[in-house]
C-alpha cells in the first residue's frame, strides 16, 4: 500500500479548508468546498485499490480475476451525488445573496454577530 | 414487525415525492393535511417500534441480505428504543410544526412540505440505521433539506448569511464523517457498525483508528454545535422560519450527539476499552465548556430566537456530559433529556413565533412591556413555564434527566460536574425568565448595553392572524402539547429505570454484535428502580431558585442600585464583550475554529489513546 494517495488527500483537505477560511467570495468558497470534498474521493478510491487489478465489472471475466473493491466506488458515486446537491444549493443561496445585498463577499454581509 | 422499520423512513420520503409531483394541482390545505397525517404516522410507527424493541433490537435487513457466517454484506436498520424514541420525537415535533404552519404562513408553496417531509425521513433514518455509510447519507440528506428550509423565507440578507454559514460548516463536518467512515472501512472491511466493532475489538489502538475516531467525533460535534464548533448554530437557528426552527432546535443538533454515542459504543468501544478515561475526560470537558459558554451567551442575547439557539448549544453540552461519562445512567439521562428538552425548546420556539405575530417583534428590548395586557396572559404563562422547565423544575422531565446525569457524574468521580451543569441550567433558565419578565411584566430597563442586538425582522403585525380567535388557538395548541410532553415525560411510571436498562443494553457492544450478526440475544441488564437522592432535590431547588434569582437580579438591578457604578459593571461587561466578539458571523473564522478544535482533539486523543 502506498501512502501517496493519503498524503494527497490530506493536502486537498487542508488546501480547501485554507481556501474556505480566507475566501472573500461565496462562489470561490463553494469551489474550495469541492476541493475539500475531492479528498474524500481520493481516500475512498485509494482504500479499494489493488495493484494489477481490473475494474469491478464482472461480465465476461473469470471468477479468479483480481478486481478493485466495488464497494468504495459505489460510496464515491453516492458521495458525489450528495455533494452536488450541496454545491447547487450554496450557489443558489449565493445568487439570492447577490440579488438582495449586491455582494458576494462574506465580510460585507455581517448582519448576525455577537 | 420488521416491515414497519423501513416504512418509518419510506412513508415521509414517498409522500414528499407525491406532494412534489401533485402539490401544484391540489389546494394548499390538502398538502398540509396530508403532510400532517404523514408526520403523525411516523410518530405512531416510531412509537410502536419503541415499545417493540424494549427487550431486543428490531432489525431489518434490506432485500433480505441477512448476515452469512456472521459477515454482514447487506444494509440493516437496527432499531433500539433510544433511536426509536428520537425518531418518535422528530415525528411529534414535525406534527406540531405542521399544525402551527397552518396558521403561520400566509401562503406556502407545496415544495415547503416536500422539503419538510424529506427532512423528517432523513431524521428518522439517521436515528434508526445500523450502517455507517447509510448514516453518512442520512446526515447529508437531513443537512441539505435543513439548509434549504433555513433559507426558505428570505426577508433580509441575514437569513442568507445564516443559511450559508450553516451549509458550509456542516458540509465540512460531513466530509470529516465521510473520511472517518472511509478509514474505518479501510481497516475493517465493514460498513455495518456491529461488524466494524467486532473487527476492531481487542486490537491495539493505532494512529488510523484514532484518526477515524477524531474525524467522526468532530464531524458529529459540528452538527451538535459543541464549542468551538457551535458558531454556525446561533446564526442559522436565529433566522430559520418558526416551524423549521422547532425541528432544528428540538432534534437535529441532538441527533449529532446520538450519532457519537452510537458510533463510539458500536464501533470503537471494543478497541478503546483500556483508555476509557481519556475518552471520558475529553468528552465531559468539551460538554461542560459548551454548557457554560452557551449559558453565558444566552444571557447576552436580546433576540429571543438567538437566545434559544444558545440555550440549545448549552443544553447540548449537558447531553454531551451525560453521554461522555460512559455510564448507563448518564446515557439514560441524556436520552430522556433530549426528549424532554427537545419538546420544551420546540414549544418555546413556537411561543416566540406567536410573540412575533401578536406583539410585532422577536427582540426582548423592543417588546419591553408590550405583553402586559390580560389578552397575553396565556402566552406569558407559556413563556414562564418554558423558562422554569429549562431551569429543570422538579419533578418534571428535565429534572429527572439532569438528576440521572448528575448521579452518573458522582459515581464516575466527576462530582465537580454537578455544580457546573446546574450553573448551565441556571443561566439558560434565567435568560428565558428575564425575557418573560421584561415582555409580560414590563420589568427592567428598556436599554441594556450588555445585550447584543440583531437585525429585527421587518414588523408586519399580521392583522389577519390577530383578528381570528380560531387562528390563535391553532397557533398556541402545538406549543402547549409539546410543553405537556416535555414536562410530563418524567411522570410515566418506571421510565427512569427503563431508560437506564435500555442505556445499558445500548452500551453493550458485544451483545449488540451478537444480536445483529448471529441473532443471539444477550441477557437483559437488570431493571433497578430509580430513587432520587437527596442531592438531586437540592440541586433541583438550587437550579430553579438560581434562575429566578438571577433573572430578578438582571431585571431589577437598576432599582437595587447594583452595578450602577461604571467600575463594577465593567467587571461583567468586559469578559462578556470578549466572548461576544468571538461570534463574528464570518464563515472564515468559523472554519478556522473548526480546524483548531479538530487539531486539539487529535492532539489530546493522539497522545492519550495509544
Amino acid at each position: 500500500m502506498s501512502y501517496l494517495p493519503f498524503a494527497i488527500a490530506g493536502w486537498l483537505f487542508f488546501v480547501g479548508l485554507y481556501g474556505v477560511v480566507t475566501s472573500r467570495n461565496y462562489i470561490h468558497l463553494t469551489v474550495c468546498l469541492t476541493v475539500m470534498q475531492s479528498s474524500t474521493y481520493v481516500v475512498l478510491l485509494a482504500i479499494g485499490y489493488r495493484n494489477g487489478a481490473t475494474a469491478p465489472i464482472f461480465a465476461g471475466i473469470s471468477r479468479s480475476t483480481k478486481t478493485v473493491d466495488p464497494v468504495v466506488q459505489a460510496l464515491t458515486l453516492t458521495d458525489i451525488v450528495v455533494s452536488v446537491v450541496v454545491v447547487a444549493l450554496l450557489l443558489s443561496l449565493t445568487m439570492d445573496m447577490f440579488t438582495r445585498a449586491k455582494t458576494v463577499d462574506p465580510d460585507e454581509v455581517r448582519e448576525l454577530s455577537g | 414487525m420488521t416491515t414497519l422499520v423501513p416504512l418509518t423512513v419510506a412513508v415521509p420520503l414517498v409522500a414528499a415525492a407525491a406532494i412534489a409531483a401533485f402539490g401544484r394541482l391540489s389546494p394548499a390545505w390538502i398538502d398540509n393535511l396530508a403532510a400532517t397525517a404523514v408526520a403523525a404516522t411516523v410518530t405512531v410507527l416510531a412509537t410502536i417500534l419503541l415499545v417493540a424493541s424494549a427487550h431486543q433490537d428490531t432489525i431489518h435487513w434490506f432485500s433480505g441480505w441477512t448476515p452469512r457466517h456472521s459477515v454482514a454484506i447487506g444494509i440493516a436498520f437496527t432499531v433500539d428504543p433510544i433511536g426509536a424514541g428520537l425518531a418518535a420525537l422528530a415525528g411529534a415535533l414535525m406534527t406540531a410544526a405542521f399544525i402551527f404552519s397552518w396558521g403561520y404562513f400566509e401562503e406556502v408553496a407545496h415544495l415547503y412540505y416536500t422539503m419538510m417531509l424529506i427532512f423528517l425521513g432523513a431524521l428518522a433514518g439517521f436515528a434508526l440505521t445500523g450502517d455507517l455509510f447509510n448514516l453518512f447519507v442520512f446526515f447529508e440528506l437531513m443537512s441539505v433539506s435543513a439548509y434549504a428550509l433555513t433559507g426558505y423565507r428570505i426577508s433580509q440578507p441575514g437569513v442568507l448569511q445564516g443559511a450559508i454559514n450553516f451549509a458550509v460548516t456542516n458540509t465540512i463536518g460531513a466530509y470529516m464523517v465521510a473520511l472517518g467512515i472511509a478509514l474505518v472501512y479501510g481497516r475493517t472491511g465493514a460498513l455495518n457498525m456491529a461488524q466494524a466493532g467486532e473487527a476492531l475489538a481487542g486490537k491495539r489502538v493505532d494512529g488510523l483508528v484514532i484518526a477515524a475516531l477524531v474525524l467522526l467525533t468532530v464531524g458529529f460535534l459540528i452538527k451538535a454545535g459543541a464549542v468551538p464548533f457551535h458558531f454556525w448554530l446561533s446564526d442559522a437557528y436565529a433566522v430559520a422560519p418558526a416551524p423549521v426552527g422547532v425541528l432544528l432546535t428540538g432534534i437535529m443538533s441532538d441527533l449529532g450527539l446520538h450519532a457519537i454515542a452510537r458510533v463510539y459504543w458500536d464501533v470503537f468501544s471494543g478497541a478503546t476499552v483500556g483508555h476509557a478515561g481519556a475518552v471520558r475526560g475529553l468528552l465531559v470537558g468539551v460538554g461542560l465548556l459548551t454548557a457554560l459558554v452557551g449559558g453565558v451567551m444566552s444571557l447576552l442575547q436580546s433576540d429571543l430566537k438567538r437566545l434559544l439557539a444558545f440555550v440549545t448549544i448549552s443544553h447540548g453540552g449537558i447531553f454531551l456530559v451525560g453521554i461522555g461519562l460512559l455510564e448507563a445512567r448518564g446515557l439514560a439521562g441524556a436520552s430522556l433529556y433530549v426528549v424532554a428538552d427537545g419538546a420544551l425548546k420546540g414549544a418555546f420556539f413556537l411561543a416566540v413565533a406567536v410573540a412575533v405575530i401578536r406583539l410585532g417583534s422577536s427582540d426582548e428590548l423592543r417588546l419591553h412591556g408590550r405583553g402586559k395586557h390580560r389578552r397575553y396572559l396565556g402566552l406569558g404563562l407559556l413563556f414562564a413555564v418554558c423558562g422554569l422547565g429549562l431551569a429543570a423544575l422538579p419533578p418534571f422531565g428535565p429534572f429527572l434527566s439532569k438528576s440521572l446525569i448528575e448521579e452518573a457524574a458522582r459515581s464516575a468521580g466527576y462530582g465537580f460536574a454537578v455544580p457546573l451543569v446546574t450553573l448551565a441550567t441556571v443561566l439558560t433558565g434565567a435568560a428565558v425568565l428575564r425575557a418573560t419578565g421584561r415582555i409580560f411584566l414590563g420589568l427592567g430597563p428598556r436599554r441594556e448595553p450588555l445585550l447584543s442586538a440583531q437585525p429585527d425582522e421587518p414588523e408586519k403585525g399580521e392583522p389577519e392572524a390577530e383578528k381570528s380567535r380560531r387562528t390563535r388557538i391553532v397557533l398556541l395548541l402545538p406549543a402547549v402539547a409539546l410543553l405537556v410532553i416535555g414536562l410530563g415525560v418524567s411522570l410515566a411510571p418506571g421510565i427512569a429505570a427503563l431508560a437506564v436498562q435500555e442505556a445499558a443494553r445500548f452500551q453493550d457492544r458485544a451483545g449488540y454484535a451478537n444480536e445483529v450478526l448471529r441473532g443471539q440475544l444477550p441477557p437483559l441488564p437488570p431493571l433497578v428502580p430509580h430513587v432520587y437522592a437527596a442531592a438531586d432535590w437540592a440541586w433541583g431547588a438550587v437550579s430553579v431558585a438560581g434562575s429566578l434569582g438571577l433573572a430578578a437580579l438582571l431585571l431589577l438591578r437598576g432599582r437595587l442600585r447594583l452595578f450602577s457604578r461604571r467600575g463594577r459593571f465593567g467587571l461583567v461587561r468586559r469578559p462578556a464583550g470578549v466572548l461576544t466578539a468571538w461570534h463574528t458571523g464570518a464563515i472564515g473564522d468559523y472554519a478556522a475554529w473548526i480546524c483548531a478544535g479538530a487539531a486539539a482533539f487529535s492532539v489530546v486523543w493522539g497522545v492519550l489513546l495509544r
